[in-house]
């Protein structure tokens, strides 16, 4: 592992994003004579050298390409009642008995460790592995959603802040800071509530209160200033280069001087940021559907399992666990190869999120 | 000095105000649909609708409404309809509970956070600082809801019926004035549970920073002035390497107090400010969770100003900074 870690500056954010381009190579880099390669390709190297973070990588994608594969596992749909479902019953064998799947006071019962119920059902006698995974469906797809519109918007606050200045950049850096003054959580919840109760409106454009897009929306929204106060802070000190100065000259526009000149010079802090985004989304909408303001019943979620296991949790321990742990490792692989890239890319890359 | 107070000072009430519109914004106009009825709680009759409308000015111009949410909060005088408690003095009743957990939080994290960082920089490279990083991975990767329950449960229930007797207690507060011993018994899970994330965040944070400072030219300076390395560890290298660790713990705090704590007290049943919102989401009652959401930021950007101001009265650099800029 890389001896730098994680730092950051007094001000807790990230805004100190290192705008230089040339990465220092390592004595072993330059014997290898990659003195003039491109970043991409330095950073390709180091990111296929770093085992841990490769594995952590491919550990992400197993439980994606798991998640995705759920209907293949379920031949019945994970949230309906299993009373609605051709071909379950209501018992299973056990120990050689036919056991109820849900006892007549709503106790769940315990892994079977067959196809049906493998990992049991839960108090509503839904088969549990079913539900993990379609419910880490939702939970990795609203992650991922939530971190693509933030990183879209992260940009187009940071560029147009950073490149325009004057009144832009005072209204939207305000903006940014008001957001920012709020606890992560606490910004969740009062979007999370607001929205489910009511439901969102704008234009033509309705989205019920239950529907997977608020979470989402509320995700996106809560982690903008996160990425757009680091790429304001680069796009500030990019503009005054020669090249940007250069194409000014040449008669472009600031538009086009935007995107093609320098944004390609903060993707990399989009790509350092994105699987640490996408770790902490997974965990906020974890957090919000645990108290009710994120996925709403009947819908399943990593999140919204924990919040249904932990309220079993003296019965059926496992309800709680098994999510959970899915969760960990979902989050924990993020982590590890998201440290791994930003090593990669920019090792001095400043990366805070508030948790 | 004087300058920089009052300059900051004034950018902390108008962050203040915008925090109280965006607020405001977000439970008042954003959602679709009768701002009245989602006041009034799951099952609202058309009495009480048409007295929260009026009761709140839905039918006045949106500024009117903001002054009356204003007013409300600040005189107190905001109920919930679904409990018909008042919002303000449930608040009141359970922040020193909220208190509590943060305070006693916030010390285990950073006495263990600033243990582990300077540990495993000395260590730098070998198996034991792997294993430990790793590990701190880990704590940063856990939902504390999900580990806090599991702890509550399995350490809490089931090790007190293998033991028969209360190792630790099943949740639940016990007022310090009631009995301190319980208090603390009560306390020690949810300490532990709150603190596993920022203990992984500080660790990392601070390894980082000795790394750093261990390679300044006034560290090998003291080393070749002949100091010892015990003194150039604690002396030089730790003090510098703490400040934006000390920063960030303020910060850090606050946002507990904030919100953070909301997911710990409701696991471990705590009653405090957490866990009255978090059961008026569940309830989806909206003066609460409208009252603590304003609370909670405004805490947050008035203990930052705080944090700056302290900040600037200690070094120097940072005042003189900010009025040449």
């Amino acid at each position: 592992m890389a001896a730098r870690d994680e730092t950051l500056g007094p001000d807790r954010g990230g805004s100190e994003f290192s705008p230089s381009l040339e990465i220092e190579l390592t004595a072993e880099e330059r014997r290898a004579g990659l003195a003039g390669a491109g970043p991409y390709r330095l950073a390709a190297r180091r990111l296929r050298r770093n085992r841990i973070a490769l594995s952590f990588g491919g550990l992400f994608i197993v439980l994606v390409l798991a998640c995705l594969a759920a209907p293949l596992w379920a031949d019945h749909v994970a949230h309906r009642d299993y009373r609605d479902i051709p071909g379950s019953s209501e018992t299973v064998t056990k120990g050689g008995e036919e056991v109820f799947v849900v006892g007549l006071d709503g106790v769940p019962i315990g892994p079977t460790w067959r196809g049906e119920y493998f990992l049991g059902a839960d108090g509503s006698g839904r088969d549990v592995m079913v539900r993990l995974l379609y419910g880490g469906r939702n939970s990795l797809l609203i992650g991922i959603a939530a971190t693509l519109i933030t990183t879209f918007l992260g940009l187009a606050i940071g560029l147009a802040a950073g490149y325009l200045r004057g009144w832009v950049d005072n209204a939207l850096s305000r903006l940014l800071d008001v957001i920012w003054a709020f606890p992560v959580i606490l910004l969740g919840i009062a979007l999370g509530t607001a929205l489910a109760l009511g439901g969102l409106k704008i234009g033509p454009l309705e989205v019920s209160g239950s529907s997977l897009a608020i979470p989402v929306f509320v995700i996106a929204v809560v982690y903008i200033p996160y990425l757009a106060r680091p790429i304001r802070g680069e796009v500030l000190a990019l503009r005054e280069k020669e090249f940007v100065e250069a194409a000014r000259a040449q008669g472009q526009g600031p538009l086009r001087i935007m995107f093609s000149e320098i944004g390609p010079n903060v993707v990399t802090t989009l790509i350092v940021f994105f699987p640490l985004l996408v770790a902490n989304a997974v965990l906020l909408e974890a957090a919000l559907s645990f108290l009710g303001a994120g996925v709403q019943a009947p819908e399943p979620s990593w999140g919204t399992m924990i919040s249904d296991g932990v309220d079993r949790v003296v019965s059926a321990p496992h309800l709680a666990v098994v999510p959970g742990v899915m969760l960990v490792l979902t989050v924990l692989a993020l982590n590890v190869f998201g440290d791994g890239v930003r090593d990669a890319l920019d090792p001095r890359a400043k990366v805070r999120i508030e948790h | 000095m004087a300058r920089f107070v009052v300059r900051r000072l004034v950018s902390m009430l108008i962050v203040l105000f915008a925090v109280s519109l965006v607020t405001f914004f977000i439970f008042q106009v954003l959602p679709n649909g009768d701002p009245a009825v989602r006041m009034a709680g799951k099952q609202p009759n058309e009495t009480q609708i048409e007295a929260i409308r009026e009761e709140w000015g839905f039918d006045e111009p949106v500024y009117v409404q903001y002054a009356t949410t204003m007013e409300k909060l600040f005189t107190g005088d905001m109920i919930s309809y679904f409990t018909q408690l008042n919002v303000v003095e449930e608040i009141w009743k359970g922040l020193p509970r909220t208190l509590a957990l943060a305070i006693g939080a916030a010390i285990l994290w950073m006495a263990f956070g600033v243990a582990l960082g300077l540990y495993t920089a000395m260590r730098a490279g070998r198996v034991s600082d792997t294993l430990l990083t790793v590990l701190a991975l880990i704590g940063i990767s856990m939902p504390v809801f999900w580990i806090g329950a599991l702890m509550n449960h399995y350490l809490g229930f089931e090790l007190t019926k293998t033991l028969g007797f209360e190792l630790f207690p099943n949740g639940g507060y016990v007022e310090f004035t009631e009995n301190p011993l319980e208090w603390l018994h009560h306390l020690i899970l949810p300490w532990i549970a709150l603190s596993i994330l920022f203990i992984g965040v500080y660790s990392r944070v601070l390894r980082s920073n000795v790394l750093d400072t261990m390679n300044q030219d006034y560290v090998r300076t003291a080393r070749a002035k002949g100091v010892s390395e015990r003194q150039v560890l604690l002396r030089h290298v730790l003090r510098n390497s703490l400040i934006p660790v000390v920063t960030l713990w303020g910060l850090d705090f606050a946002v507990v107090i904030g919100g953070g704590a909301i997911l710990t007290e409701t696991v471990f049943n705590l009653q405090g400010v957490g866990q009255y919102a978090a059961d008026a989401i569940g309830q989806l009652d909206v003066p609460p969770i409208l009252a603590v959401t304003m609370f909670g930021a405004f805490f947050v950007v008035f203990f930052n100003a705080i944090v700056d101001i302290v900040y600037a009265y200690l070094d120097p650099r940072i005042r003189l900074e900010e009025s040449s800029a």
